[in-house]
């Protein structure tokens, strides 16, 4: 009769959901997902898929991978990256060549596509995870990528 | 009142040798009204931090723990703000009702808190129909609610109310059914020799199958009469906004969310009183100290409230057809057959007795 095999479901259903539930309760004390965060300010660090801003990496000779391409720059929906480049004799080869002298990127008009780290052929940018992002001045929200004084990694056009 | 713990058998006799026999016991009722209503206070703050407590860990979370060490300040916080706030109203409310409804709840939450037995002799009000004016009292409730949407003069609280009526007249006969049910052992419906019955064992143990039956029954009907989720059609947020209570603000909101509290407290505890011997310790193991038996008593119920809430943030809410068919259709029959199965079983003395 369905009458009752109709009962016996329903009550092994609700047990079921509420044993799930009930484990979430006893697992709940070791800390559950919440994040209390300014508390936790120094130890809080964000996934690696968190897109915080562009930014540029440097090695431990101040020299980064960036050819000056532009690549990124055409990739920008909204005209966030800018770059200012010249064109100067490589002391190695005595050719003319063309280098970065800014890169800059505008924060505040960044919307974190991130289509201009999926355009960059020699991965000289990539997304930082930092999360705090807010300032007084919205001049301090332009930023120039490359490190005063740095150079091409060698090899990165090869 | 029967309060015959040695402090307060002094407080009765010091009142009474005080002043004039009249005058000594409106003091005395005064004094029991203002410790009742502390009781009543206490409980809905307690109830309300322990349920977003319970809820938060039951979703992983954390819960208040911003107010007072881990947050036990949160829910004074919280009453403080609102008696703070304004009592808006709405121009065309029946304002009489509208101003009245709060009480009817409260008042009917204050009543049924009299007849529960605490502890030996720890009781204001030990009527000798105390089941059947518990059941009558958890009705009136309704009433209040009713009032509130009616004269709220809001669709949304109107319909509300309607939900919340046809709720408690429904699972109003499953509470009674079920308790009915115990009451068949224990040949009773004073609650202190309900308690006196189970001092040879607890109702759920004498009563084995149809007591169990007779107890899950009640839970689910008592969570219903409450209106708590998953049976919180009246409220139903997504909804209805906030259903009956749409219209009230500060204090009188406050009134309705600590008497659902308190009622649910009153259903943990009646369950407590009728199925797991109410103040008695298990197997007797305090029976020298009966002031113990608040203790035992306020942690079964404590018991039985974390599971009210273990159904409420498991459960999604009911559709009112739904509702009406688990109560119509399912429970109100096999409540019919426990009542004839606990019958047969008293009449054969199949009771397990210690």
């Amino acid at each position: 009769m369905s009458y009752f095999s109709d009962i016996y479901k329903g009550i092994k259903t609700l047990l079921t959901g509420m044993s799930v539930t009930g484990k979430y309760f006893l697992h709940s004390q070791k800390g559950g997902i919440t994040q209390q965060y300014p508390d936790n300010r120094e130890t809080l660090k964000m996934f690696e898929r968190f897109r915080g801003e562009v930014v540029m990496p440097h090695d431990v000779n101040n020299q980064h991978r960036c050819t000056g391409c532009q690549k990124c720059e055409l990739a920008c929906p909204n005209g966030t990256i800018e770059i200012i480049w010249d064109r100067q004799v490589d002391p190695e080869t005595g050719k003319k060549k063309k280098l970065i002298e800014k890169h800059i990127y505008h924060l505040g008009m960044c919307t974190m596509c991130g289509l201009c780290i999926e355009a960059c052929p020699t991965d000289a940018i990539k997304w930082a995870q930092n999360y705090e992002n807010s300032v007084y001045d919205r001049t301090t929200l332009t930023r120039v990528l490359n490190k005063p004084g740095s150079k091409l990694m060698p090899g990165v056009e090869d | 009142m029967n309060l015959s713990l040695s402090i307060t058998k002094n407080i009765h006799d010091w009142l009474f040798n005080m002043m004039p026999e009249t005058l000594a016991s409106l003091v005395e009722m005064t004094l029991i009204a203002l410790i009742y209503l502390t009781i009543f206070a206490v409980i809905g703050l307690f109830l309300v931090l322990l349920e977003r407590k319970v809820a938060a860990w039951f979703q992983l979370r954390i819960g208040p723990n911003r107010v007072g060490y881990h947050g036990i300040l949160q829910t004074m916080a919280d009453a403080l703000k609102l008696v703070s706030k304004e009592l808006t109203g709405t121009v065309n409310a029946d304002k009489f009702l509208y101003n009245l409804a709060p009480y009817f709840v409260i008042i009917t939450a204050l009543m049924a808190l009299a007849v529960l037995p605490f502890s030996l002799e720890f009781q204001a009000f030990d009527i000798n129909i105390g089941i059947f004016f518990l059941i009558a009292i958890s009705s009136i409730g309704v009433i209040g609610i009713l009032l509130a949407g009616w004269s709220s003069n809001n669709k949304f609280a109107l319909i509300g109310a309607m939900r919340s009526g046809v709720q408690t007249i429904s699972y109003e006969l499953s509470v009674g059914l079920s308790l009915l049910t115990m009451i068949l052992i224990t040949g009773t419906l004073q609650l202190s020799e309900i308690v006196e019955v189970q001092r040879n064992g607890w109702l759920i143990v004498q009563g084995h199958i149809p007591a169990v039956f007779a107890f899950m029954i009640y839970m689910i009907s008592g969570t219903a009469e409450t209106n708590r989720a998953p049976f919180d059609l009246v409220e139903a947020e997504s909804e209805l906004g906030a259903g009956f209570h749409t219209e009230y603000s500060g204090m009188k909101f406050a009134y309705f969310f600590l008497a659902e509290f308190v009622n649910m407290f009153i259903i943990a505890s009646i369950a407590t009183t009728i199925f797991f011997g109410a103040w008695l310790s298990p197997f007797g193991i305090t029976e020298s100290l009966p002031w113990l038996g608040v203790f035992w008593f306020l942690g079964k119920t404590l018991i039985l409230m974390f599971l009210m809430m273990w159904f409420r943030w498991t459960f999604p809410r009911l559709r009112i057809d739904q509702l009406l068919t688990l109560e119509w259709k399912y429970l109100l029959p096999l409540n019919l057959m426990n009542i004839v199965l606990m019958a047969l079983i008293v009449w054969l003395n199949l009771t397990i007795q210690f």
